[in-house]
């Protein structure tokens, strides 16, 4: 990691000092080891804060929104798994390609801080210590880069991202109502989930609308938590890369992976196999049609 | 918990201004009768549908929402409905997913000359929906008529 990181400053001082690049977008050093945070670094004198540790799981794709209204190039550190989301932003116009330069990175899996708490990493193994998104890593090809990096990667046959899925729907209709309830309660909309999402990028968001009676912080009201999540998943259906930010930075630990792969699945099934961001200028599946789409009434046919 | 004696369901359609709302004046205009618990929404393609749309009736005390619009093929708007039907389809889905009888959500084509189809599908879907019994899953408390 150590190495990776002093490669990515190398590289990143260079282009600064060759005026190829007006800022890098990476992460900086935290408190602790296990808290670095997206940053932008203006100069070389900021970047001796840049860091690339173990903890660097934030996708910071969604930052180039920003970044794109700003003068001059912008390098980027994107994993893998980030790549799929630059490439979704890319293609819905919210980054401006030519203003970012892609410094891909490699990932050898990230921990997640709240499983690493107070344990010694060098008992067990890393996977156990990995974030859950890295557990159904897509793999360490980019699918976007200008410049690669190379380094360790994740050596780890990934799980099965449907599996949990597939359990839940084996349930009976009141299981699966009362497993969602029980999830969905523990929301207090702090919002951090479509904050956080790159695929939540409208300058305008529904949530905001005082008048779409899912505007309130604190939800006086079963009803609304529900119409959030199903609203929040279905706004990003289809467009969704399944990079795991939501459920990752969601403070209740609620796992909204389960509805947006549950929407990936039947997009899937339904429409044909379809990744989100796999690359750019890509049709979406929900901007798109075929005449002989399934009716509703076939797709829900079966279980009760 | 308190039954309401009287209890029928509230349903909410739907129904795209070309088709399927001429489609319901054509039940009437020919006598074809639905039941009364059906509320027309009249909106200008089936693909005027916003998910919040139905969660909202939901919200507001409907126990099953139905879309209807033209045939696929025969949208005034060409495609309006085929993007509709995959909306749906995955809305619904979601829906049952998070436990909601899928009884409680449809999607019908029903053209301008289909005035019976209209009134059977409606008659059809009142009774499904009765047979489910009152929304609990996705009501807010706040919308509904006090019980006594
Ligand atoms: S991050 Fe979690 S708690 Fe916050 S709004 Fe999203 S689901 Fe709710
Ligand atoms: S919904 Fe979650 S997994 Fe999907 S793109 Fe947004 S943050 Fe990533
Ligand atoms: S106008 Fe009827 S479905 Fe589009």
């Amino acid at each position: 990691m150590q190495g990776t990181a002093q490669l990515i400053l190398e590289r990143a001082r260079e282009l600064m000092q060759s005026g190829q690049i007006q800022r890098v977008l990476g992460w900086e050093k935290g408190e602790f080891e296990h808290d670095p945070t997206p940053a932008f670094f203006e100069s070389e004198e900021e970047l001796q804060n840049f860091c690339y540790n173990d903890y660097c799981g934030a996708n910071l794709s969604k930052y180039l929104i920003a970044a794109s209204k700003l003068e001059g190039k912008t390098l980027v550190c994107i994993k893998p798994c980030d790549s799929y989301s630059l490439n979704q932003l890319i293609t819905e116009h919210r980054v401006n390609r030519e203003k970012v330069f892609v410094l891909a990175v490699p990932c050898p899996g990230m921990l997640d801080p709240v499983k690493t708490e107070g344990k010694d990493l060098s008992q067990g193994e890393r996977k156990d210590y990995l974030l859950d998104k890295c557990l159904c890593c897509k793999g360490a090809e980019h699918k976007i880069a200008d410049e690669t990096i190379e380094g360790p990667s994740l050596d780890l046959a990934p799980e099965d991202r449907f599996a949990q899925v597939r359990e839940l729907e084996a349930l009976s209709p009141q299981e699966r109502f009362d497993f969602w309830r029980g999830e969905l309660s523990r929301c207090i909309r702090c919002n951090a989930c479509r904050n956080v999402c790159p695929a939540c990028s409208c300058v305008k968001c529904v949530f905001d609308n005082p008048n779409s009676g899912v505007s309130s912080k604190a939800s006086a009201d079963d009803f609304e938590e529900n119409m959030f999540h199903i609203i929040r998943a279905f706004h990003v259906a289809g467009r969704c890369t399944d990079c795991g930010e939501c459920s990752r930075v969601c403070p209740q630990r609620i796992p909204l992976h389960l509805l947006n792969r549950k929407f990936i699945a039947d997009i899937d099934e339904l429409y044909g196999e379809y990744q989100a961001g796999e690359e750019a200028e890509q049709r979406s599946p929900l901007v798109n049609y075929q005449t002989t789409d399934k009716e509703p009434s076939d797709a829900l046919k079966g279980r009760g | 918990m308190q039954v309401r004696q009287d209890w029928k369901p509230k349903i909410v359609a739907f129904c795209c201004n070309w088709c399927s709302y001429a489609g319901a004046d054509l039940a009437g205009s020919s006598r074809r009768s639905y039941p009364a618990d059906v509320k027309i929404i009249r909106v200008p393609c089936s693909c005027r549908v916003n998910p919040l749309f139905i969660l909202r009736a939901f919200q507001r005390g409907a126990d099953g929402v139905i879309i209807c619009g033209c045939h696929p093929g025969d949208c005034h708007y060409t495609s309006g409905n085929y993007y509709a039907r995959r909306r749906m389809t995955l809305l619904f889905k979601m829906l049952e997913y998070l436990g909601i009888e899928k009884g409680r959500t449809r999607v019908e084509w029903v053209s301008a000359a289909e005035g019976a189809k209209f009134s059977s599908v409606m008659n059809d879907f009142v009774q499904t929906v009765t047979a489910l019994g009152e929304n609990v899953k996705l009501e807010d408390l706040r919308c509904k008529e006090p019980l006594n």
